[in-house]
């Protein structure tokens, strides 16, 4: 009879007696908890790269989009005078926070990445830069224009407008193509989930006229499938974020010169958003299964 | 308690039954007999809600069974208790687990129901088979372990599907006492068989109607029975 106190035990409430009525084994196990690994797997890049191209665009978007450039090309002994010039227009010029020229070691460290470091710049005609940082109100880009054209020859004024909004679009769009690979990776995970279910109630299609025999109801029935099929998708997609976040960490550290690919990865709090992923994929694992077994189960006899 | 009125079942365009009436009333003993293919099957399987007949109405407990739902089906079947021929059990729980099942599905308190657990299963003979999973069991003992289980929620009605078809007379013997006893705790029987020597041997004991199908329709047997 101590048997029998074993077997009660089992049914107990907490011990989830509608789980021990479905047989435990079958390849719709593994197809599921494999899946929900991969699904993981991916939807740690994916969510990697929203984040990525999202700090990308904040970055070229505010730091570019509060500074201009005036370019100074004038011959040989007017290129003082000229950037002169070019300063004080620019400190009368409303809407201009700070102006100023910079010096050859700057502009040598910014030719550097394309002809290397001890660049001669003294004996290159290369023109001289002015960086100006607006106010908070900005400046009148065309009057400035005009303004310059009049007293500064040789200057031209280059607010990043042109490239920067192609830019900042480009990495919007990255991050809308990044949400929605998220977006997909769960529709995927949900779809294979459902036709694992789907296959789980047919294997088991005799277990469920036995319980039906006996006057389970379809919701008793289903929460054995269901409350399975979550946690495999919950124990995948912990196993598949583990790993996606590893692979994350084993990428190169973002440096600047390698821009933005070796910068996909996680900073900061972001590390805590991948956290997610494991009960987002239990939950859909749980509505995909419960759904696949109402329809089953509406449909059988 | 379960009223069939003018019930016919046709399946594939072929009537498989037709103008049956019965009346299974509280604490009453019914035979069902005919040849094999004759509907015996449908006719249980229409008494316990498992078939929507095709003409007339079926009542389970008042409930017309069109107009059950599923949900209601479950309901009543946990007031009527099913013997199958091949007892359909679950081959990856035990014999006590496979009895306790109508408990457990019903969310009933499987702690304050083990002694009941323990008496049935004492009561059946499968004492010392409670840990068996059921393909290791003879066909007297699954045919008990299945009656076990059909009355383990005290149902109110108890139907049985060739209950003897695949085990020897003395076995039978024991099965039909089982079921007698049950009779005289309240519970109403129906059996379908085709064995008629059980019929008269239950007949020494209990009170019984004898009902027979034949050319798709229902009648009482005759004397001989």
């Amino acid at each position: 009879m101590r048997a029998i106190s074993g077997v009660l035990a089992q049914f107990l409430p907490g011990d989830s007696p509608a789980d021990r009525v479905v047989p435990p084994s079958g390849f719709t196990a593994t197809l599921t908890l494999f899946t929900a690994a991969a699904m993981a797997f991916l939807a740690v890049f994916a969510l990697a790269l929203s984040l990525a191209t999202g700090r990308l665009a904040d970055r070229w978007g505010n730091e570019l989009a509060r500074t201009a450039t005036v370019r100074i090309s004038a011959p040989e002994g007017q290129m003082a005078a000229q950037t002169a010039a070019a300063l004080r227009v620019l400190e009368t010029t409303t809407g201009v926070a700070s102006a100023r020229a910079l010096d050859d070691a700057e502009q040598a460290a910014l030719l550097e990445p394309w002809f290397g470091p001890d660049l001669p710049l003294d004996q290159l005609p290369i023109p001289r830069l002015i960086e100006v940082t607006e106010t908070a109100e900005g400046f009148d880009a065309q009057g400035l224009r005009l303004r310059l054209a009049a007293e500064v020859p040789g200057a031209v004024l280059d607010d990043h407008t042109r490239w920067r909004d192609p830019l900042v679009r480009a990495a919007s769009r990255l991050r809308l193509l990044g949400w929605l690979s998220l977006a997909l990776i769960g529709a995927a995970t949900a779809a294979m989930i459902t036709l694992a279910a789907q296959a789980a109630l047919a294997a088991n299609a005799q277990v469920i006229t036995v319980l039906r025999l006996v006057g389970a109801q379809d919701g008793y029935i289903a929460r054995a499938f269901v409350r399975r099929f979550a946690a495999r998708g919950l124990a995948g997609g912990a196993l598949g974020t583990a790993l996606g976040c590893l692979a994350i960490l084993a990428l190169p550290p973002a440096r600047i010169e390698g821009g933005f690919l070796t910068g996909l990865g996680f900073q900061g709090w972001h590390w805590g958003l991948p956290l997610l992923i494991p009960p987002l994929a239990g939950l859909v694992a749980h509505a995909a299964t419960r759904s696949a077994a109402r329809r089953t189960l509406e449909k059988m006899p | 308690m379960i009223e069939l009125e003018g019930v016919g079942y046709s399946y594939g365009g072929g009537e498989l039954l037709g103008d049956v009436s019965l009346s299974l009333a509280p604490g009453s003993f019914h035979f069902l007999t005919g040849p094999s293919g004759s509907g015996k099957t449908t006719l249980l399987k229409l008494c316990y809600g498992a078939l929507v007949p095709t003409a007339g109405q079926v009542r389970l407990f008042g409930q017309d069974r069109r107009e059950m739902s599923r949900d209601d089906i479950a309901m009543a079947r946990r007031r009527i208790g099913v013997v199958h021929q091949d007892c359909q059990f679950l081959d990856h729980l035990d014999v006590a687990e496979n009895i306790a099942l109508p408990l457990a599905v019903s969310g009933r308190d499987l702690l304050a129901e083990e002694a009941n657990l323990r008496e049935l299963i004492g009561w059946v003979g499968l004492r010392a088979r409670a840990q068996a999973r059921p393909p290791e069991l003879s066909g007297g003992e699954r045919q008990r372990a299945a009656l076990a289980r059909a009355v383990i929620m005290s149902p109110d009605a108890v139907l049985a599907d060739e209950p003897t078809g695949n085990i020897d007379w003395e076995m039978s013997e024991r099965l039909m006492r089982l079921l007698i006893e049950l009779n005289r705790m309240g519970k109403t029987i129906l059996i379908a068989t085709h064995d008629l020597a059980l019929i008269r041997a239950a007949k020494a004991h209990v009170q019984t109607r004898v009902l027979r199908i034949a050319g798709r329709r229902l009648q009482l047997a005759g004397a001989d029975l």
